[in-house]
């Protein structure tokens, strides 16, 4: 697991930006993240155009793609005539004001896109990062303090078959089992077919229901999220036990928390006063980084199960070289991916004035 | 700080991974995989590609995994799966590792701002949905299992870039590189030549960790249509057919049991691998 | 009776290369209110034998053998008896006062979390104690001290909070590992006044750990001496001092700073200093473990455990040779 990769960028010359203090870091921490995006943009650019690949031909049927003029028209319409680099310092100028270009497989402006798939990505993930983070704590807890003993062995084996399952394939063997042989689960997409969503709010429909006061239809988005949030979770089940336990296993090995025994406190105080305090901490980290994992990794989930969803939307700009779309799509997890990093930095630093001076 | 391989080395040594259960079993079965694959021709009970079996039958004595869409029996199909997949993973993961390792040895040998530069880009990398990427480089390249396996290496490289170059910054402030850099002679080559057994046990572990998951993608990007194309037996484009006919459980099922029993093993491996070796370089390989 | 008796006390702990005893046979006694000195080089099992005493030796570490404690057998306690106890009955104070407080948990609750788990008092009643022990211990500001956390305050000051913790709920024993070793020598000084002054105020029995003679020749009763594990010599620590028979412990005096007059005056030079390492776990040489680096190892030390020889109802060695005399025998000892 990656954590809390993005290192601090040391401004030489802008003094204020160098200072030690908390405003400074703050600004100095949001300058790298914008920067970061635009690399992340600058990148998913130089790729796409670096590999051979012709998006006319990915967007236009047969026909159309061997009449010149309609070629011409649809290049002239996304830009695709101009030479490469205006085609990026466009886009960039665009950006700076909100505009993520116009989506060549949709033809729609991709923000507008976004705002429809991404909610529903988001809430699943959002579900699935919770259950991670409840279940993932408790097993790697559970795993750290039998060490070596029978639950741990258990619990390790199990967080390994978490992490090595490929979720495409348990999101299908999950919806074999659920809806076809046991009918629990109701089937794909996010309501039953012709149902209609609640009025959009967060785009969330268990919130936007909740909102409208609809409990019928908040009780359908739920049974409908739940299966592929957990087949989603399982992945992030198996870093978060894993992670647990060997940042617990850590701090246990710590001075103070033998100190701490060697005050005669229980057990249960020691592990959660004098371990689990330290260890949230980097656990935090890793299910921040987590989240954002999770959002890309939807991809293969919401494919089985028919999600309407930042990852569906993905694969159809990857397949079509839809490159305003792929970059939007890129944005917008590096953007959850960054910003969660900042919030832990933040957090490392509000919470944690004592920890780094020891570690 | 001291970095070597030694631990693993030594089989008499208690934290040798042979007396971890888990690491002999994930051995054991990397084993039974890598035999299945090299002897498929004998060990399969028919042609992966003969469609002269029925369409969709059940599991059976004749056909222990059934026989899919296109009359073709499973097992068969899932044992010539081993052909492409463990292959094409371990060279993803040697590309991968390979490219990362220039890049971080550049990196950690230049300091500066090659150093900043190059690590800002691999910050970048690290905030980049890999996957979308990856979709979409290997979409542009065309579907094919060698463009997934290239897609990939671009977005799976950083991990490996970040662990070199923090274990040469280590380096770099043990005494005999010092020394070495004050008389002058540290040029990279001697460099790498001096740090290569103190960097190779701990990219070897980090790649033995990340065979599962260059498996998982890899298949994963077949699932999607992306990677190994029909009618090549590939696990992931496997279970994509079981995905168009859910309601026939087998033929999903049994390429996905197989994926996950090879990505489970060299997890298996990874993770005692990466406890046999020292605590801090086994923190550096977590974080 | 004495406090603790501990009998033929041997510490296995899981190594590289499989389990190794990294206390050998030990055997020692602490009075009540007699301050015990152990001291030996690092590496020769002193915290391991404290942590036995606690119950808490690292994972995969067992002890056996017998541990008496205030009249009961302790060695074979329950998790529940051992954690009763713990900052009760024995406490302890840690080598490095750096990482041996919490780093973020303030000061009050680190001084009173087990005074209202063992004792039951009350919240205020803690803070109360938790000041006085501060005043003890001479930290300056008391009330300001205890919102504080450790990172606050220098190695020293926290060494005394540490103090502090370990006398919170008046423990018979208190077992301090190398308490100043990792302290400026000025720095030093103060916490061994403290001890010295607690050895005053309070009817303790101390056991001090250090591989630094210096620092226990005027704090102790009685100095036992370490060497891979097992006991080398035992003596008040006059006769320790003054009369050291054993020649790793009087290798070790001669290395002392302003010792050297009394290593002259030996006649024997070559004890200035011991030559060498010392073994590490799992590579323990048979026989006296110390013949490696031994100048007057004869050929019996390599393979021979060294038989106990008492000199005198306090003084005891376990080596043949005399290091004065450079013969092997005992007739010193009449
Ligand atoms: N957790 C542990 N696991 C294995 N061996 C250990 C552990 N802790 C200490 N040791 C070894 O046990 C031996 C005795 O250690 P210790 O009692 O700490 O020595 P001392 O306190 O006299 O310096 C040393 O060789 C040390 O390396
Ligand atoms: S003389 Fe023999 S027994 Fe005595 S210390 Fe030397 S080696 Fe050990
Ligand atoms: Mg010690």
């Amino acid at each position: 697991m990656r954590t809390k990769p993005i290192s601090e960028e040391k401004s030489q010359r802008k003094r204020f930006l160098s200072g030690n203090g908390f405003v400074p870091f703050i600004l100095r921490r949001l300058l790298t993240s914008i920067l970061l995006v635009f690399g992340v943009t600058f990148i998913s650019f130089s790729i796409t155009q670096l590999v051979p690949g012709d998006p006319v031909a990915a967007n236009l049927g047969q026909s159309a793609y061997s009449n010149p003029e309609i070629v011409a028209a649809f290049k002239k319409q996304f830009g695709l005539d101009r030479p490469v680099p205006v085609q990026y310092v466009k886009y960039v100028a665009k950006l700076m004001h909100g505009d993520l270009g116009v989506s060549l497989s949709s033809k729609r402006p991709v923000l507008e896109d976004l705002k429809e798939y991404f909610p529903a990505t988001l809430e699943i993930a959002l579900v699935a990062v919770f259950l991670a983070l409840v279940v993932g704590l408790l097993l790697g807890i559970i795993s750290a303090v039998t060490r070596d003993r029978l639950p741990d062995q258990i619990i390790r084996v199990f967080s390994l078959t978490g992490v090595s399952m490929p979720a495409f394939w348990t999101a299908l063997t999950a919806f074999y089992l659920f809806f076809f042989v046991l009918g629990w689960a109701p089937g794909t997409g996010r309501l039953a077919p012709g149902a209609d969503p609640p009025p959009t709010v967060t785009g969330l429909y268990t919130v936007d229901s909740l909102i409208a006061g609809d409990f019928s239809t908040f009780r359908q988005a739920v049974s409908y999220l739940l299966l592929p949030a957990i087949v989603l979770a399982i992945y992030a089940i198996g870093v978060l036990t894993r992670f647990t336990r060997a940042s617990m296993l850590e701090i246990l090995g710590n001075d103070y928390v033998r100190a701490a025994r060697a005050k005669g406190l229980s057990e249960f105080t020691v592990i959660r006063r004098h371990v689990l305090r330290p260890a949230l901490l980097s656990i935090i980290t890793v299910a921040g980084v987590a989240f954002s994992s999770l959002l890309a990794g939807s991809v293969l989930v919401e494919n089985v199960f028919s999600w309407p969803g930042l990852g569906q939307y993905a694969y159809r700009a990857a397949v079509g070289l839809d490159l305003p779309g792929i970059m939007g799509v890129s944005m917008v997890v590096a953007t959850v991916y960054i910003t969660m990093n900042l919030i832990v930095d933040i957090l490392y630093r509000v919470i944690d004035p004592q920890m780094r001076d020891v570690s | 700080m001291k970095i070597t391989l030694k631990k693993i080395k030594s089989s008499k040594n208690s934290n040798s991974i042979w007396r971890q259960p888990l690491a002999v079993v994930g051995v054991g079965i990397i084993v039974i995989w890598t035999l299945l694959a090299i002897f498929a021709p004998w060990i399969a009970p028919y042609n992966p590609n003969a469609q002269d079996a029925a369409k969709f039958l059940a599991p059976s004595a004749a056909h222990w995994m059934g026989t899919d869409e296109l009359n073709r029996d499973i097992l068969s199909r899932v044992i010539f799966g081993a052909r492409i997949s463990l292959p094409y993973s371990l060279l993803l993961v040697a590309l991968s590792a390979t490219l990362g390792s220039i890049v971080g040895a550049i990196s950690g040998y230049a300091g500066g701002k090659v150093d900043s530069f190059l690590m800002r880009v691999t910050d970048v990398f690290f905030a980049f949905p890999g996957i979308v990427l990856a979709m979409a480089v290997a979409a542009a390249l065309g579907p094919q299992i060698r463009n997934a396996v290239i897609a990939i290496t671009i977005v799976a490289w950083p991990v490996y870039a970040r662990l070199v170059r923090g274990l040469i910054l280590n380096a770099k402030q043990n005494d005999y590189v010092t020394a070495s850099a004050l008389l002058g002679s540290s040029s990279l080559r001697t460099l790498i030549v001096d740090l290569r057994p103190n960097l190779s046990g701990p990219v070897f572990v980090l790649a033995a960790l990340e065979v599962g998951n260059a498996l998982l993608l890899l298949s994963g990007l077949s699932f999607l249509g992306l990677g190994a194309q029909p009618p090549a037996s590939e696990w992931g484009s496997m279970v994509s057919l079981g995905a168009e006919n859910f309601d026939r459980w087998w033929v999903g099922l049994f390429p996905g049991l197989a994926i996950l029993t090879a990505v489970l093993a060299f997890n298996f491996i990874g993770d005692a691998l990466r406890d046999a070796m020292d605590p801090r370089t086994a923190k550096a390989l977590r974080d | 009776m004495d406090l603790l008796t501990v009998k033929n006390l041997t510490v296995t702990l899981a190594t590289g290369r499989g389990d190794a005893a990294a206390v050998r046979d030990l055997s020692f006694t602490v009075g009540h209110g007699e301050f015990l000195g152990i001291a030996g080089e690092s590496g020769s099992g002193k915290t391991m034998t404290a942590l036995s005493l606690l119950g808490l030796l690292p994972h995969k570490g067992r002890a056996t053998g017998s541990i008496n404690f205030d009249g009961r057998e302790i060695l074979t306690s329950s998790k529940r008896e051992y954690r009763d106890l713990r900052g009760k009955e024995i406490a302890m104070i840690f080598q490095d006062p750096m990482t041996s407080l919490h780093p973020m948990l303030t000061v009050e609750v680190q001084l009173t979390e087990h005074l209202r788990h063992h004792r039951k008092v009350s919240k205020d009643a803690a803070r109360q104690s938790a000041l006085e022990l501060l005043s003890t211990v001479k930290i300056p500001a008391p009330e300001a001290a205890l919102r504080a956390h450790p990172s606050q305050f220098s190695g020293g000051m926290r060494q005394r909070i540490a103090i502090a913790m370990a006398l919170a709920c008046e423990p018979k024993l208190l077992i301090a590992d190398e308490p100043t070793t990792a302290l400026d020598v000025t720095v030093q000084a103060g916490i061994l006044k403290l001890l010295h002054q607690l050895r005053k105020e309070r009817n303790l029995s101390v056991m001090v750990i250090t591989h630094d003679l210096g620092v226990l020749s005027s704090l102790t009763d009685r100095i036992m001496i370490m060497y891979a594990g097992s006991e080398v010599e035992t003596a008040s620590t006059s006769d320790l001092l003054q009369r050291p028979r054993h020649p790793y412990t009087s290798g070790l005096i001669a290395a002392l700073p302003g010792h050297n007059d009394v290593a002259k005056s030996s006649s024997s030079k070559r004890l200035l200093s011991i030559e060498g390492m010392p073994p590490e776990l799992g590579n323990f040489p048979p026989g006296c473990a110390f013949h490696t680096r031994c100048n007057y190892a004869i050929e019996a030390c390599k393979s021979a455990l060294p038989e106990r020889i008492q000199l005198s109802e306090s003084h005891r060695i376990y080596c043949p040779v005399d290091p004065f005399s450079g013969k092997a025998g005992i007739e010193v000892a009449q």
